[in-house]
């Protein structure tokens, strides 16, 4: 069964919106991208927020990195108010967007440097997180050397570099094909394992979330709404067998029926 | 035979074949010297220029005033497409009369150059850098503005100032579409260069040309020619080269650049 509504949480939030609003204002007025947005999210959870295609997930991304300024309502990261940009927040992009013309330890880096961060502290940390993302070896390599879903890791090294409290990760393995996809999966339910981080993870794939997550954020259309809440129940740590059990699919099929409700 | 080889045999071949062809036609169907000269007395023309010396400096002169005008036209248009792609009311406000003046011949402008600046070597480098301004100074632009916005995204999230950002991230990112500015720019400043000279010189590699029509001394305009062709490609490649130095992670999609 799919348990409804906000799980009883232990230990401290992270990440809280009450009746979050974001309106673009566009050539054709304003234009509502989120709408009564409440959440909370405790610290070590894999919340995924699954959506449709342009339904305003990215906005709320972009909310939380402190980005975008919401229209109305409340966020906080760990007790505070999202003002601007903080540094105890890390990003993976739908894109592994890293700088071609710097090595991947370097590309792992640039948080530290941009953030004026101890450099010493900050090579042994990406050193040990470049091991973690199995890369310890193309740490002298450039971007252009690498395969995609090499690449996508390096990104997700450079997110979590400087220790943020929260990772915001925007599809980031919507680019890769579908093999990568899976191990990539696989990779991150390990690397989230170790770390413990807690993470916001954007998608729109069900199978991605259901294996990912600790609990799911179904989105309505734009303006996104929260549809429903679902804690995934399936044990830890996730493995290639999670994928072939009847629960996974069971729960993909009941995400899948509630997504596809929200097209009417 | 390699593809190396064959892409250095097969245009050798075709030069080969023509000055065979030149110097067959100026001796067995008797084309007029003053149509097309000797491949003889063009020959001859380049060593009384470089070897007895009588064109190094008009040689030196088409070089420098050339180099001046590439130097300070590019450097300009780099600052003024920095601060175009930077700030949004100055593309506004000068967005308009760019795109007129970039849709007017430049060498239309080079009589009044001469007027306001002089018949000395200023006023062509400032032909020069007038034509070489525009390449540059779009280049610059589109390139600064096509950088990748999730980037931008990310550096401001770290709370990157306005400034590390064009740094780090705009100007690397940049790096090709400048890189054609400058090769676009060698060419085009080469002809804002000999245009210049056309109009009213007493030296240069145009003057010559210009010169020689007086005589019908179609040898000396052979050879001035090959020795403007030789300035474009020397400064073409060396700015390839630089580009393949600076710009690395861009080599395999290497882009060819038609002016």
């Amino acid at each position: 069964m799919i348990q409804e509504g906000i799980p009883t949480m232990s230990g401290e939030l992270i990440f809280r919106a009450e009746n979050l609003g974001v309106t673009y204002q566009s050539s054709r007025g304003p234009t509502p991208a989120l709408e009564n947005f409440s959440t909370e999210m405790a610290k070590g959870e894999f919340v995924s927020i699954l959506g449709p295609s342009g339904c305003g997930k990215s906005t709320l991304l972009k909310v939380a990195a402190g980005l975008l300024t919401p229209s109305s309502g409340v966020v906080e990261l760990a007790g505070e108010p999202i003002t601007g940009p903080r540094r105890d927040v890390g990003i993976v992009f739908q894109q592994p967007t890293l700088l071609k013309w710097q090595t991947v330890l370097d590309n792992v880096l640039l948080p530290i440097r941009t953030l004026g961060m101890d450099l010493e502290v900050g090579r042994a940390r990406a050193h040990d997180l470049l091991r973690l993302v199995e890369l310890e070896n193309f740490e002298r390599h450039y971007p252009h050397e690498l395969s995609g879903g090499m690449q996508q890791r390096v990104g997700i090294a450079r997110g979590l570099v400087h220790d943020p409290s929260l990772l915001l990760m925007d599809e980031p393995f919507a680019a890769l094909d579908a093999m990568t996809r899976e191990n990539m999966m696989i990779e991150l339910q390990r690397i989230w394992m170790e770390t413990r981080k807690s993470v916001i993870f954007i998608t729109h794939s069900i199978p991605e979330a259901v294996f990912l997550s600790s609990r799911v954020l179904v989105l309505s259309h734009r303006p996104a709404r929260i549809l429903k809440d679902v804690t995934i129940d399936l044990p830890l740590p996730r493995t290639q067998e999670t994928l072939g059990s009847a629960r996974f699919a069971e729960l993909c099929s009941e995400l899948r029926a509630m997504f596809s409700q929200t097209k009417k | 035979m390699n593809e190396n080889l064959k892409s250095i045999f097969y245009p050798l071949l075709l030069l080969g074949g023509l000055l065979v062809l030149w110097v067959f036609a100026v001796r067995n169907w008797g084309v007029p010297n003053y149509i097309l000269p000797s491949f003889e007395s063009v020959l001859g023309a380049l060593h009384r220029g470089y070897i007895e010396g009588a064109y190094w400096k008009d040689f030196g002169y088409t070089l420098s005033s050339m180099l001046l005008g590439y130097v300070s036209g590019c450097a300009l248009a780099f600052i003024m497409g920095m601060m175009f792609a930077e700030f949004r009311w100055l593309e506004r406000l000068l967005y308009p009369f760019v795109l007129g003046l970039q849709s007017m011949p430049k060498v239309a402008l080079a009589p009044l150059i001469l007027v306001w600046f002089g018949f000395g070597i200023g006023s062509k480098a400032v032909m020069v850098a007038l034509v070489c301004f525009f390449p540059m100074f779009i280049n610059t632009a589109v390139g600064l503005k096509a950088t990748d916005p999730s980037l931008i995204d990310l550096m401001r999230a770290f709370s990157a100032s306005r400034l590390q950002i064009l740094m780090r991230i705009k100007i690397p990112s940049a790096a090709s579409h400048i890189f054609a500015g400058l090769q676009i720019s060698i060419v085009l400043g080469l002809i804002g260069a000999v245009v210049a000279e056309f109009v009213s010189s007493s030296h240069g590699l145009g003057y010559l040309i210009n010169n020689a029509t007086t005589t019908l001394d179609t040898s000396t305009m052979f050879a001035a020619l090959i020795s403007l062709a030789v300035i474009g490609i020397l400064g073409s490649q060396i700015i390839k080269f630089l580009q393949r130095k600076l710009v690395f992670w861009e080599n395999d999609n290497d882009t060819q650049v038609a002016a």
